[in-house]
C-alpha cells in the first residue's frame, strides 16, 4: 500500500490537497494527520500550508513538526506546498522576520510595494495562473510542458542561495523560485491541488516517484 | 508579464440550484451546481465563485455538502460567498474545500471582522465583496457608494475609501459588483472598477453587467481588473469559456489557454 501522509498542523484547507491526491491515485492511502507515528510510517509525506508564516511556524514548532520534517525528509519522497515550501527555508521576512525549519538553503522575501514591471504596477498577492519554466529535468515534471501555468497565491517568494536547488522558476515583477528540490525533497510555491491538469499531473508524478533524481 | 487575467464563472445558488436573476428578480434555473462547476472546469475556467443567495440561510448544510462535493471533483480555486458572518462560517467553508470565502454584509456591519478573518486564516482566502452604486448626479464628480441587501440598502460609505479600508484590514482580493450594471448586460461600470483597481494594491475582480465578450476585455483594459466574473453569458450557452479566452487573446489580453 502506497501511503501518503499530509501533515496536519492546523493551518488551512488540507482537504483540497488530500482530495487531489486521492483523485490521481485512487489506490493510495492518503492520511491527513498530525500523528507522528503515522507520518513516520508513511511512504511519502506532504507538508502543505497557507496563511501567515509566523502562525504556521508557531504551530509547526508547538507540535514538533519541525523535527519530524527533518527526520522523514531524509529518506522518502517529500513534497512541500506554498507556505509548506517556505517553511523549509532558513528564514522568512514575513511578520517582521521568522526563522523557519532550515532544511534548504534559501530565504523567503517580500515582493515589495510597489512592484513595478514594464511601467505597470503589479498587485500583491501574486494571485492567479503563471508560467513555470523548468530549470532542471526532474521526475516530477514528467509529462508537464515547460512553461505550463500553475495557480499561485502568495505575497512572499523563495530565493535559493544556489541555483542547483532551483527546479522551476517563474516571473512576477522579479524572478521567483517556483519549485525547488534536493535529492528526495521537492517543494513548490504554487498550488498543484488547484492547478487543474498540470497540478494533478505533478501530484501523480509525486505519488509514483521513488525519490531518486 | 506572465500572470494571466482570470475568467471566473459565477454560480448564484439558491436552495441547491444554480440560478441567475436580472437585478435579483426574474430568476431562471441554470442547473445543479456541481455539474455546472465540472463543466466550467472542463472548459478551462480559471476559478469558480459560488454565491449562496438563499434568502433565509436556514439551509446552510446543503451549501456545505455542495461545496464538499464540488471540491472533490473540481481542482481549480473555489470561492464561496453569501451569508459568511462569523469565523466559524469561514472555517466550515474552508474545511468543506473552499479556497476563499467572500465576505460582504458582515464586513459592512463589522469591518474588524475582515481583520480577524485574515489574521486567522490568511489574507489569501479572504475576498471582500463590494456592491457599489453610482450616487453622483449628472455633471457632478463621479462618486460611488456601497450598498447591502442586494443593492437595496445604502450605507453612506464611499466605495473607493471602503475598498482601501478593506485592503488595509487584510482582504486578499476585492470582488467588485456594480449594482447599476448587474444583470443589465451593458458591461461593467469601468469608472468604479478603474478607480478601485488604482486605489488598492490587491487584485480586483470585476463583476456585474457582462453581456458580451468585449465587456470582459473592457473590464481588464479599461477597468484595470485582474479577473473578470460573469454568469449568464456562460450559463445559458451564449458563450463558452474557450470562446471568451480566444476573444481576449485576440484583443491582446494574456489568459491561460
Amino acid at each position: 500500500m502506497n501511503t501518503v501522509a499530509v501533515i496536519d498542523y492546523g493551518m488551512g484547507n488540507l482537504h483540497s490537497v488530500s482530495k487531489a491526491i486521492e483523485h490521481v491515485a485512487p489506490e493510495a492511502n492518503v492520511l491527513v494527520t498530525s500523528d507522528a507515528s503515522l507520518i513516520r510510517e508513511a511512504d511519502r509525506v506532504v507538508l502543505p500550508g497557507v496563511g501567515a508564516i509566523r502562525d504556521c511556524m508557531a504551530e509547526i514548532q508547538r507540535l514538533g513538526v519541525d523535527e519530524l520534517v527533518k527526520e522523514v525528509s531524509q529518506d522518502r519522497p517529500f513534497l512541500g506546498i506554498c507556505v509548506g515550501m517556505q517553511a523549509l527555508m532558513q528564514h522568512s521576512e514575513e511578520n517582521s522576520g521568522v526563522d523557519c525549519i532550515g532544511l534548504l538553503p534559501g530565504q523567503v522575501k517580500f515582493f515589495g510595494e510597489p512592484l513595478i514591471e514594464e511601467g505597470e504596477r503589479l498587485k500583491v498577492p501574486h494571485m492567479g495562473w503563471n508560467r513555470v519554466s523548468q530549470a532542471q529535468v526532474h521526475p516530477l515534471w514528467q509529462g508537464i510542458d515547460d512553461g505550463e501555468r500553475f495557480y499561485f497565491v502568495h505575497s512572499f517568494y523563495v530565493a535559493m542561495e544556489q541555483s542547483k536547488y532551483v527546479m522551476g522558476s517563474s516571473h512576477y515583477g522579479k524572478p521567483i523560485d517556483a519549485a525547488v528540490g534536493h535529492e528526495n525533497i521537492f517543494a513548490v510555491q504554487f498550488h498543484p491541488e488547484k492547478s487543474q491538469h498540470s497540478g494533478l499531473a505533478l501530484l501523480k508524478n509525486f505519488v509514483q516517484w521513488n525519490g531518486q533524481v | 508579464m506572465g500572470l494571466a487575467k482570470r475568467i471566473i464563472p459565477c454560480l448564484d445558488v439558491d436552495n441547491g440550484r444554480v440560478v441567475k436573476g436580472v437585478q435579483f428578480v426574474d430568476i431562471r434555473d441554470a442547473g445543479d451546481p456541481v455539474e455546472v462547476a465540472r463543466k466550467y472546469d472542463e472548459q478551462g475556467a480559471d476559478e469558480i465563485t459560488f454565491l449562496d443567495i438563499t434568502a433565509s440561510h436556514e439551509d446552510r448544510e446543503t451549501m456545505v455538502h455542495t461545496v464538499e462535493k464540488m471540491a472533490s471533483e473540481v481542482f481549480i480555486p473555489l470561492t464561496v460567498g453569501g451569508g459568511i458572518r462569523t469565523v466559524d462560517d469561514i472555517r466550515k467553508m474552508l474545511n468543506a474545500g473552499a479556497d476563499k470565502v467572500s465576505i460582504n454584509t458582515a464586513a459592512v456591519f463589522n469591518p474588524e471582522f475582515v481583520r480577524e478573518a485574515s489574521e486567522r486564516f490568511g489574507s489569501q482566502c479572504i475576498v471582500v465583496a463590494i456592491d457599489a452604486k453610482k450616487v453622483s448626479g449628472p455633471g457632478e464628480e463621479d462618486r460611488w457608494e456601497i450598498f447591502t441587501h442586494g443593492g437595496r440598502k445604502p450605507t453612506g460609505f464611499d466605495a473607493i475609501e471602503w475598498a482601501k479600508k478593506m485592503a488595509d484590514n487584510g482582504a486578499g482580493e476585492i470582488l467588485l459588483t456594480s449594482m447599476d450594471q448587474d444583470g443589465m448586460k451593458n458591461g461593467f461600470d469601468l469608472g468604479v472598477t478603474r478607480a478601485i483597481s488604482d486605489a488598492v494594491s490587491i487584485p480586483v475582480i470585476a463583476s456585474g453587467g457582462v453581456g458580451n465578450l468585449q465587456h470582459l476585455v473592457d473590464g481588464v483594459k479599461g477597468g484595470g481588473a485582474d479577473a473578470v466574473l460573469a454568469a449568464s453569458i456562460f450559463h445559458f450557452g451564449q458563450h463558452t469559456i474557450p470562446e471568451a479566452k480566444q476573444f481576449m487573446v485576440a484583443q491582446g489580453v494574456e489568459v491561460r489557454d
